[in-house]
C-alpha cells in the first residue's frame, strides 16, 4: 500500500532532519500534541511560525539597513525571532539566533550582517525541508 | 457520588504575546484537560481577571466589566510570559498578588530566558512556578497541586451554602495529599538536556516542594488567604 511507502519515507525523512541537527526534541513535543482531534497540529504550527518569522526578518532586515544600528532593537526582534523559531524546535535556527544575539550584545555590527546572511540560508533551508515533509505526510 | 458533579474541569488563563506561544500553550492545556482561555497582553488578562488596571475595583469604569459580577468566569491559575511590551508577565504577577480579589489566584510565569536572578524574582514574587520555554505536557503536571488549592479553598468559602460540602472537603486534602507524595519525588527532566533546563527543575521543585509541606501539614497555611475571592459581592471597596 501506498501509506505504508509513505510511511516509511516521512520517518526517514524526520531522521534525517534529526541527524542533520536541523530539528530538536521540541519537534517531537509537538507531534505528541496531534491526534485525532487535531491531527494537522503540527503543520498548523509550523505555518504560523513561517508567517511569523517571515515578518519578523522583514523588520530585522530593515533595521540593518539603518545607518546606526540600533542593536536593541535588533535583540529584541532576534529574540522574537529565536523564540518562535525554538517552539518548533528549529535547532539550527536556533543557534545562529543566539550568535546574532551576541553581537549585538557586542555591538558588532558586520558580525550581525553576516550571521543574518547565514540565518536566513538556514531558515529558508529548514522550511523548504518542512514543506516536503508535510507533502509527504498528507500522501 | 454526587459530589463528581460538583468537580468542573480547571480553568487557565494563559497569556503570551506571541501567537504561535498561545496556540501551544492552549494545546498543551487542553490536552491535560483544562479549560483555556488565551489572551495577548497584560492589561487584557486583568480585564478579563475583572481588574481595572488602575484601581483595584472601579464599578463605575465603562470599559472594564464590574468586578464581583466577572467572576463568574472562574479562573484557577494565571500562566503568563515574561517578556512582553508593555505589562510584563511580572508586572501582571505584581497586579494580581497586590489585588485582594486576585491574590490567591496561583501564578505562573514562563520565559524563553534562564535567568536565575529573574527566575529569584518571580519566585519571590508570588509565582508557582517557573517553566523555561518551549513548555511541555509533562511542566504542566505540576499545576493542578496548585489549582487544587484554590478549588479547595474556593469550596471552604461555600460551605455555609453547601450542605454536603462536608465531604467533599474531607476527601479532597487527602486525594491531594497524596497526588502530591506521588508527584513530589520525580524530577522534571529524564533526557540529558542542555543546562538551561537543569537549572529550572531546581528553582521550582524547592519552591514546590516548600509548598506541598504546608500542604502536607493541614492545608492552607495561609489562612487569611481564604480570604473571599469570589464570594465578590464583599471583595467591593
Amino acid at each position: 500500500m501506498d501509506t505504508n511507502h509513505s510511511r516509511r519515507q516521512l520517518a526517514a525523512m524526520k531522521q534525517s532532519l534529526f541527524d542533520q541537527g536541523l530539528l530538536d526534541e521540541q519537534f517531537i513535543q509537538l507531534e505528541e500534541l496531534q491526534d485525532d482531534a487535531n491531527p494537522n497540529f503540527v503543520e498548523e504550527i509550523v505555518t504560523l511560525h513561517y508567517r511569523d518569522s517571515s515578518r519578523l526578518i522583514s523588520s530585522i532586515e530593515q533595521a540593518l539597513k539603518e545607518r546606526n544600528l540600533d542593536f536593541n532593537k535588533l535583540d529584541t526582534l532576534m529574540h522574537q525571532f529565536k523564540g518562535s523559531s525554538s517552539s518548533i524546535g528549529a535547532k539550527k535556527v536556533k543557534a545562529e539566533c543566539n550568535l546574532f544575539r551576541e553581537y549585538c550584545r557586542a555591538g558588532n555590527a558586520e558580525g550581525c550582517m553576516r550571521s543574518f546572511q547565514q540565518l536566513k540560508k538556514e531558515h529558508a533551508a529548514l522550511r523548504k525541508k518542512l514543506e516536503a515533509y508535510f507533502q509527504v505526510s498528507r500522501v | 457520588m454526587g459530589m463528581a458533579a460538583a468537580e468542573s474541569p480547571f480553568h487557565v488563563l494563559a497569556v503570551d504575546d506571541s501567537l504561535i506561544d498561545r496556540k501551544l500553550i492552549e494545546r498543551l492545556l487542553r490536552t491535560s484537560s483544562y479549560q483555556v482561555t488565551t489572551v495577548d497582553s497584560g492589561s487584557k488578562a486583568l480585564e478579563f481577571l475583572g481588574l481595572n488596571e488602575n484601581d483595584e475595583s472601579n464599578p463605575s469604569t465603562p470599559s472594564v466589566s464590574p468586578n464581583n459580577h466577572h467572576q463568574e468566569v472562574e479562573v484557577n491559575l494565571v500562566i503568563t510570559d515574561y517578556c512582553m511590551p508593555g505589562m510584563t508577565g511580572y508586572d501582571l504577577l505584581k497586579k494580581i498578588k497586590e489585588s485582594s480579589s486576585l491574590r490567591n489566584i496561583p501564578v505562573v510565569i514562563m520565559s524563553s530566558e534562564n535567568v536565575p536572578s529573574r527566575i529569584n524574582r518571580c519566585l519571590e514574587e508570588g509565582a508557582e512556578e517557573f517553566f523555561l520555554k518551549p513548555v511541555r505536557l509533562s511542566d504542566l503536571n505540576k499545576l493542578k497541586p496548585h489549582m487544587k488549592k484554590t478549588k479547595l479553598k474556593d469550596q471552604k468559602q461555600g460551605t455555609e451554602d453547601k450542605l454536603d460540602n462536608s465531604e467533599v472537603q474531607q476527601l479532597q486534602p487527602q486525594q491531594q495529599i497524596q497526588n502530591d507524595l506521588q508527584e513530589a519525588p520525580k524530577p522534571q527532566d529524564p533526557q540529558p538536556e542542555s543546562e538551561s533546563h537543569l537549572e529550572q527543575p531546581q528553582q521550582s521543585l524547592q519552591q514546590a516542594n516548600n509548598k506541598r509541606k504546608t500542604i502536607e501539614q493541614g492545608l492552607s497555611p495561609e489562612t487569611d488567604r481564604t480570604r473571599p475571592r469570589y464570594s465578590g459581592i464583599a471583595t467591593v471597596v
